[in-house]
């Protein structure tokens, strides 16, 4: 990278846990998306999983309630450049839905994330399994605000946080890598913010 | 909307800085002379990086503010806020003559040429820079009968393009200061968008997040789908 003129930076003392090019948003959590904040009371919200499983299904409020939940304690990275450290996550692995849905199919390879908004992203089936994937419902000991993807978003803390669909409805399980909505605009199809993937071709 | 092509690779360029315009008391116009025409859409977005000696280097994302031309030539309004590492060194260091790395155009949604039809554009504060874009462009191209452009501002002070901006699609609020047709200060209301709601429309929202959101929920009261809306929001990611 050819150096800047008469630029030094602010930050010298990097905390380990930031990735690249990364800075420590503090208490501070930007809010960024493309589309107004849904309306989502309880009876208007569901959650299916669908595509390449044994048995797809949709759960009501109600149902996704009685799921047994998880927590994420750790940090989330925005491809913006903000990360923001310590946070408590509370919500239903990806794994427990796609177990309650059958299990994939042997030709599941990738997922693609809807939300009731239309707004779509897309991950390896790898990214979403073995514990590192949820669908959330609260953070930091409240309810998942509406600003904030709530009622409820998914939550995959390994990769830029665009991938953590808000307002999410649906997991479609595929056998192909199918671009969603930023990834379809020039960002990155895996987005790992340690190998700093954030547009196609890092 | 048309579906353009992806970016590709996305290759880090070098842009140099040949012109600096002071459109306001806290924002600049960084005129680019880049390597080749950057093929934006109008409302695409740059990611501008500042690399330091011993390799700490800090990006942010900016507008684009010109409109597509044939020229090797961008203009990026930044607004200096006190915390942003980027936009404090844009404002106080960076020179006519500097080199800069960008890499872009990004985002394919909030975009807009004159095929997609016509579009509403709601621009609060440094949320005009985009909606500018789109704006140029529909004016280049005898278009501006498609567009409509409403902006919030505090105060004629604080208005990005003043010079360039009036005319008969563009209407002007300001929150704290009396409007050029008398409209008195405060915020954004549903009565300020109605005259620019057409059926056909496509709107376009740029902004901070609390403005994105009174914005939409005017447009929504004024039946307004949804669905037809795009937003962008100014966070202070700085």
């Amino acid at each position: 990278m050819p150096v800047t003129r008469g630029f030094s930076g602010r930050r010298r003392e990097r905390d380990p846990r930031l990735p690249p090019g990364q800075y420590d948003a503090g208490d501070d959590w930007p809010v960024l998306h493309v589309e107004l904040v849904p309306d989502l009371p309880p009876a208007a919200w569901s959650f299916a999983v669908d595509g390449l499983v044994a048995s797809p299904r949709t759960w009501s409020w109600e149902e996704a309630q009685d799921l047994p939940r998880s927590t994420y304690d750790g940090a989330i990275h925005c491809v913006t450049t903000w990360s923001k450290f310590d946070m408590t996550w509370v919500g239903v692995s990806v794994d427990v839905l796609l177990e309650q849905a059958g299990g994939v199919l042997a030709s599941a390879t990738h997922v693609l994330v809807h939300s009731h908004t239309g707004y779509t992203t897309n991950l390896p089936l790898a990214d979403v399994t073995g514990g590192k994937a949820w669908l959330a419902f609260e953070v930091d000991g409240g309810p998942l605000e509406p600003i904030h993807g709530g009622p409820a978003r998914l939550l995959v803390p390994h990769l830029y946080f665009w991938k953590s669909a808000k307002w999410a409805s649906r997991i479609e399980v595929l056998d192909h890598d199918q671009r969603g909505y930023w990834e379809d605009g020039g960002y990155h199809d895996r987005g790992d913010p340690w190998l700093e993937q954030r547009y196609h071709g890092d | 909307m048309s579906s353009p092509a992806p970016t590709g690779g996305s290759p880090w360029f070098t842009g140099t800085v040949e012109d600096i315009t002071v459109e306001t008391a806290r924002a600049k116009t960084f005129t680019l002379r880049l390597p080749a025409p950057l093929g934006h859409r109008a409302g695409q977005h740059v990611v501008l990086r500042l690399t330091a000696p011993d390799g700490y280097s800090a990006a942010r994302s900016y507008s684009v503010a010109s409109a597509p031309t044939d020229e090797s030539l961008i203009d990026l309004t930044v607004e200096r806020l006190d915390e942003g590492e980027v936009s404090t060194f844009l404002h106080d260091v960076a020179e006519v003559g500097d080199e800069l790395e960008l890499r872009g155009p990004i985002g394919t949604h909030f975009a807009w040429d004159p095929d997609d039809g016509p579009a509403l554009l709601v621009g609060g504060g440094s949320g005009l820079a985009p909606l500018m874009s789109m704006l140029r462009l529909a004016r280049a191209a005898d278009r501006s009968d498609l567009v409509r452009l409403v902006v919030a501002a505090r105060t004629p002070d604080d208005l990005l393009y003043a010079a360039e901006l009036p005319g008969p699609e563009v209407t002007l609020t300001y929150s704290r200061a009396v409007g050029p047709d008398g409209r008195p200060a405060g915020r954004l209301t549903a009565d300020d968008l109605a005259a620019s709601v057409r059926p056909g429309q496509h709107t376009f929202i740029c902004g901070s997040s609390g403005f994105c959101e009174a914005a939409g929920a005017h447009l929504l009261a004024l039946g307004v789908q949804p669905t037809t809306i795009t937003v962008e929001r100014f966070g202070p990611t700085t």
